[in-house]
């Protein structure tokens, strides 16, 4: 990989930086350009721009892959690509990898704890206690998580272990996705309506695509309904963020654990209010041990790219 | 004349006395008194020796609505008719069971009815402590995302090596949920269990401290468990361990944790009991890698529901000379 060009789209883990560098890459920071000025500094370094990392945050889209001609590929720090022009790709033939599996336990670790943290109101149990309002009183009753329904959008990687965790609480297991699946213990539903209309709590594990977007309507919302809990851990335009806003503070949803927001790092204002919401700043394979995994699976990637041998996790 | 039926209507029969030295309100109250005539020392003006010599003697059964009281030998002696005490929580650490079975006097408690909500507690709370979230809700909430902070890297829960400390019915729903998490579990308890013989027994706390990432108490408190996460295991635990604690505040010395964390001797600790609740150390108050809870463990409408029939199908066994559904053995 020696002399290797790399774009780092957004400020990473300090280890891949370190191990790109150890392995003699040419680190390019798009991030070190303030926003406006970003294109110049793609334009002034084209010619050095053989790989780009993106992640959750900057992909690569049509616009920066069309002034990198020298792109080879593109390995994202994510298993979601919707930040990358996956049809610009395929068209100038530039591989494309991504980072499944070694994340998905953490996601769905982290998918069961904000259930349990809405459900049973932790982390507004810890705020009751540190402002010493338990000395005054007690605080209303937080209701049951095993049992409840669990309803999972897109039964991939992700939703597969959220279903296998779930099922140790004793929740029945229901799903949608493109096509039914050969899990006989959970349930199928035709339609993401007939889903929310038929579970407790309502979880996002697909993949953001245009027929995905939005796909937490008004309408699921009111199927969920004043009991009903929404854990999002996919993406934040998978959801009508305005509606989930107003359900939540009419009350006609029940509560929501949120990892992922339409417009990241801006959430609404309105959650900041709320015991019933839980929030985490896209945290959902933030661990040292995945963080570093991770970055193996690219750097291992782009070696085999170099080295011309079969890339482990491609996508293009 | 055919002779009116001697027998009494059963709508006049005297309905069995039960004892309550706490208030009581609401839906449970009415079910109570549905079936019981309740008697109740805590409405009364006389000091409570005097009711209970005045009104008690013949009374069979007791009800605990909170650790609040202790039932001791001192108030067993007033209660010489005493056969039963129903206590509506989980832990009995209040009611003397020595003292209890010396006189006859037989202990009912919540059996199994608060045990998924207290595993499901312990989990998050332990999710919460690996994974941030607590603290990453507070930083959100704070509108701390849109600055330059960055929240610290949590850590996986999938993997650690989680040591219960007392695998009972609670302890045993919680390995059960964790294993789901790719937990290897392991145990510390009085004796090995052999219904669960592919979780690791360890014969001493120190020990599972040593081989374990995290420990979960889930005891019951006696005089044997006191204090029994103490320094020396904290210390083997290490400076990434973390202890959830979803038994009783005793069981750890409460002091010397609140030093194992300002010094870094642990990781963290999600705590929803405390020695002295609602007393809390506010010196926890001020760190990021503990969650705290304000014993809700139990605290669900399903809970509640549940341990009200059993409290009333107990007192019903009790009363008919049926066995009891969920005795305490001392």
């Amino acid at each position: 990989m020696e002399s290797l060009g790399v774009l780092l789209t957004y400020p990473q883990f300090p280890y891949l930086e370190q191990e790109l560098l150890r392995r003699g890459c040419h680190l390019l920071r798009l991030y070190d350009s303030p926003k406006n000025d970003q294109f110049t500094f793609l334009h002034a370094n084209a010619s050095s721009i053989r790989a780009v990392i993106g992640d959750t945050h900057v992909g690569a889209d049509a616009a920066m892959i069309d002034v990198l001609p020298d792109l080879e590929i593109v390995a994202s720090f994510s298993v979601g690509l919707d930040k990358v022009d996956l049809v610009k790709c395929k068209e100038r033939g530039i591989r494309v990898t991504n980072t499944p599996d070694v994340l998905t336990d953490d996601v769905a670790d982290l998918a069961i704890g904000l259930a349990i943290a809405v459900l049973r109101k932790i982390p507004a149990a810890d705020r009751f206690v540190r402002s010493s309002a338990w000395k005054k009183g007690g605080y209303p009753l937080t209701t049951k998580f095993s049992g409840k329904k669990v309803g999972i959008l897109g039964l991939g990687r992700i939703g597969l272990a959220i279903a296998k965790q779930a099922e140790a609480f004793n929740c029945p297991i229901s799903y949608n996705s493109r096509s039914e699946k050969p899990h006989p213990n959970y349930k199928y539903y035709p339609t993401p309506l007939d889903l929310a209309s038929n579970c407790e709590v309502l979880v996002v594990s697909c993949a953001l695509t245009n027929e995905t977007r939005l796909i937490v309507n008004r309408a699921i919302i009111d199927a969920l309904g004043p009991q009903g809990v929404l854990i999002n851990i996919g993406r934040g335009p998978h959801v009508d963020e305005a509606e989930l806003v107003s359900a939540l503070v009419e009350g006609r949803l029940g509560g929501a654990g949120l990892d992922v927001f339409e417009n990241e790092p801006n959430v609404p204002e309105e959650f900041f209010w709320l015991d019933n919401v839980v929030m985490t700043p896209h945290v959902g394979s933030d661990t040292v041990e995945t963080s570093k995994a991770m970055a193996d699976l690219v750097i291992a990637n782009l070696e085999a790219h170099v080295m011309g041998r079969p890339l482990l996790t491609p996508v293009l | 004349m055919a002779m009116p039926s001697l027998e009494l209507d059963s709508r006049y029969e005297e309905k069995p006395k039960l004892l309550l030295l706490q208030p009581i309100n609401g839906p449970f109250k009415t079910a109570l008194s549905q079936k019981f005539e309740l008697v109740k020392a805590d409405e009364s003006p006389l000091p409570l020796p005097t009711f209970l010599s005045t009104h008690c003697l013949q009374i069979k059964a007791l009800f605990i609505l909170a650790p609040t009281v202790t039932v001791d030998s001192s108030l067993l002696d007033q209660l010489p008719s005493l056969g039963l005490v129903a206590a509506i929580s989980a832990g009995v650490d209040h009611i003397h069971l020595d003292a209890c079975r010396k006189r006859g006097v037989v202990v009912t408690n919540a059996g199994e009815t608060f045990t998924p909500d207290v595993a499901d507690f312990a989990v998050g709370l332990l999710v919460d402590v690996l994974r941030k979230v607590t603290m990453a809700d507070r930083f959100v909430k704070n509108g701390l995302w849109m600055g330059k902070g960055d929240l610290p890297l949590g850590s996986r829960v999938s993997g650690k090596r989680v040591g219960i400390v007392g695998l009972g019915s609670i302890g045993s729903h919680v390995a059960k949920r964790l294993m789901a998490f790719g937990c290897p579990i392991s145990y510390f308890s009085r004796a090995p269990k052999p219904n669960f013989p592919s979780y690791r027994y360890f014969s001493s706390v120190l020990d599972l401290a040593c081989e374990n990432d995290v420990l979960v108490l889930s005891c019951a408190l006696t005089a044997e468990t006191h204090n029994i996460i103490n320094r020396d295991v904290m210390v083997a635990l290490g400076k990434d361990g973390i202890i959830i604690n979803v038994g009783r505040g005793a069981l750890i010395d409460e002091p010397e944790l609140v030093r194992c964390l300002k010094e870094g001797v642990i990781g963290g600790a999600g705590l929803d009991v405390f020695v002295n609740e609602p007393d809390v150390p506010k010196e926890l108050f001020q760190m990021e890698n503990v969650v705290l809870s304000d014993h809700r463990a139990v605290t669900t409408p399903e809970s509640f529901k549940g341990v009200s029939e059993l409290v009333i199908a107990n007192l019903d066994a009790f009363f008919s000379g049926k066995p009891l559904l969920s005795p305490v053995s001392s």
